[in-house]
């Protein structure tokens, strides 16, 4: 790799983007009162307490796998309603196809803030409060929408010619779709559950407002956790950095697909 | 572009409409509902037209927010698109280095929002935060829990720490679609870098930057875990977004029929917005090709 100007640009943004996510790592290796009484660029003498801390108390590490459960349950339901949906989007008009569009999109634009009560309302109505599939239900609003929008680009990148073809050869549209199609655009349905594993994961306001105890995400077990014992900043690093790991996992598996994934777009 | 007319398709976008509607549809309406009325309590709840909608539009301090939302997203857009794209064009284009980047960039965009607060608490804390010491250590006075001034370029700094990477790999990605005959027919030609890029990569990224462009519109006036885990909305009102001026009258003060008539006005301000810039975009496009 050549080094040049651009290259040395680029390291320097990196290192800068990666400080704040090492200073949090090097305060999850150390104990509070060591973090409070000097101030080191490293950390003189790591210690995994706050780890073992986390990972032996059933309140902290449930919330972990509570997120797991509601975000691969959200990714699930997203895919599987957003794939038939924009493959009609991608090969057919029909009446109010361009609203239809326009208006899932909407729903991408409003404010979770906004739906906070009427949500509480809704699910304590059907008794899913503290549920996972109440915040896995919620976080469709915004992820089948951009569900839908992805496949669609990627499915508009895959010629129409296959799809007659395999007509003429009397393939029925459920077969030609679960056979031919969808190993075809595998790229796009990879890339797809990654961006609804992604804003799901992130997304805090809704899960904590629909969710007790048995259901809780790890994020609101953090906000918790600081108001009931003071500041412990080690525990709290380190449950941040716990909050990284899966994310990077699921990025690592789907990294080249990411740049390649965009660019078949219609868009 | 000449799809088929048929509308059997609407079949084939039912399961979204179904599950779309009970996330959206209803509580819209239940939205729609309080905002005209004044609930006392169950079953007692009285019709008020327009009255709450008067009130929220005469609030001084929704109009104070809502200048300092407008100001905000202005900022991100002004700073994270030309940041994003130039990082974009600074990327390697193939080998080891790109998987290693695009992981690095990407890293930011999957922590939990509330978490995103909580580190950049610990990393700009004047006391134990690298960056709030370093900053004091240089003799400038810095305390984002202090000063108004403090506290917008830290949620500036977090916002464009935490979003100008989904620009990039957007932009990233139009740059990758670009055939290399189109820069070896530059290189002939003895087009400038910034030829190249005004006449060939920029029209290209046309669609990314779009998506770029409305995502980060959207998400930066809907803003409301990191700001509200840094800050709380101070010092004062200095970093009170539209959301959390919406979540302080919703949950904090209980007046459902405000709070709705507020978050009406909201969404309807976002959907102008965006429809905007939609329509803006595909129209340049049109025009250059």
């Amino acid at each position: 790799m050549r080094i040049n100007k651009r290259s040395i640009g680029l390291a320097i943004y990196l290192g800068l983007l990666m400080l704040p996510i090492y200073w949090m790592l090097n305060m999850s290796l150390r104990t509070n009162a060591d973090i409070l009484g000097v101030f080191s660029l490293y950390p003189k003498d790591p210690t995994f307490a706050n780890y073992v801390k986390i990972f032996k108390d059933s309140a902290w590490y449930s919330g972990y796998i509570n997120s797991i459960i509601y975000v691969s349950m959200n990714t699930v339901i997203s895919l599987l309603a957003a794939l038939p949906a924009a493959y009609a989007f991608s090969r057919y008009r029909f009446m109010g196809d361009t609203h239809m569009f326009f208006w899932l999109l909407t729903n991408r634009m409003a404010p979770a803030a906004v739906f906070l009560l009427p949500f509480f309302q809704l699910y304590s109505t059907f008794g899913l409060i503290d549920t996972h599939i109440a915040v896995a239900l919620a976080h469709c609003l915004f992820n089948v929408p951009l569900a839908v929008w992805i496949l669609e680009g990627f499915m508009s990148g895959v010629s129409r010619e296959i799809d007659e073809t395999a007509y003429i050869d009397g393939y029925s549209l459920p077969r030609f779709f679960l056979t031919v199609f969808v190993p075809l655009i595998r790229t796009g349905i990879g890339v797809t559950a990654f961006f609804c594993f992604m804003f799901s994961w992130v997304e805090l306001l809704l899960a904590r407002t629909l969710t007790v105890t048995n259901a809780k995400p790890i994020a609101a077990t953090m906000t918790r956790t600081v108001s009931a014992t003071g500041l412990d900043w080690g525990l709290l690093a380190a449950a941040g950095v716990l909050t990284i790991v899966p994310g990077a996992l699921v990025i690592w598996f789907v990294r080249d697909y990411i740049a390649k994934g965009f660019a078949l777009g219609r868009v | 572009m000449n799809k088929p007319w048929n509308n059997k398709a609407w079949f084939l976008v039912l399961p979204v409409v179904i599950v779309v509607s009970f996330s959206a549809i209803i509580p819209l309406m239940t939205v729609v509902n309080y905002s005209v009325q004044d609930i006392f309590g169950p079953g007692q709840r009285v019709f008020v037209g327009t009255e709450w909608f008067k009130d929220v539009l005469s609030d001084s301090r929704l109009r104070d927010a809502l200048w300092r939302q407008f100001t905000f997203s202005g900022l991100v857009l002004l700073i994270e698109i030309p940041l994003g794209v130039l990082i974009a064009l600074a990327m390697p284009k193939r080998g080891i280095g790109v998987p290693v980047t695009l992981v690095l960039l990407a890293l930011p965009l999957l922590i939990p929002w509330n978490v995103i607060g909580t580190i950049w608490i610990i990393f700009t804390r004047p006391d134990i935060g690298l960056f709030g010491v370093i900053v004091n250590g240089l003799g400038v006075a810095f305390d984002h829990t202090a000063a108004p001034l403090d506290a917008w370029i830290t949620v500036m700094l977090m916002e464009v720490w935490h979003w100008t990477s989904l620009v990039t790999l957007l932009a990233y990605a139009g740059l990758q679609a670009i055939p290399e005959a189109y820069f070896q027919a530059a290189r002939i030609d003895g087009a400038s870098t910034w030829a190249t890029f005004w006449y060939i990569q920029l029209p290209k990224m046309r669609g990314v930057l779009t998506i770029a462009i409305l995502l980060r519109f959207m998400d930066s006036f809907l803003i409301y875990a990191e700001p509200f885990v840094l800050t709380g909305g101070g010092p004062g009102n200095s970093t009170t977004f539209l959301s959390i001026y919406l979540v302080k009258v919703a949950v904090g003060q209980f007046d459902l029929g405000p709070a709705a008539a507020f978050s009406l006005i909201y969404f309807m301000i976002v959907l102008l917005f965006s429809y905007l810039f939609y329509q803006a975009l595909m129209r340049v496009g049109t025009r250059d090709g």
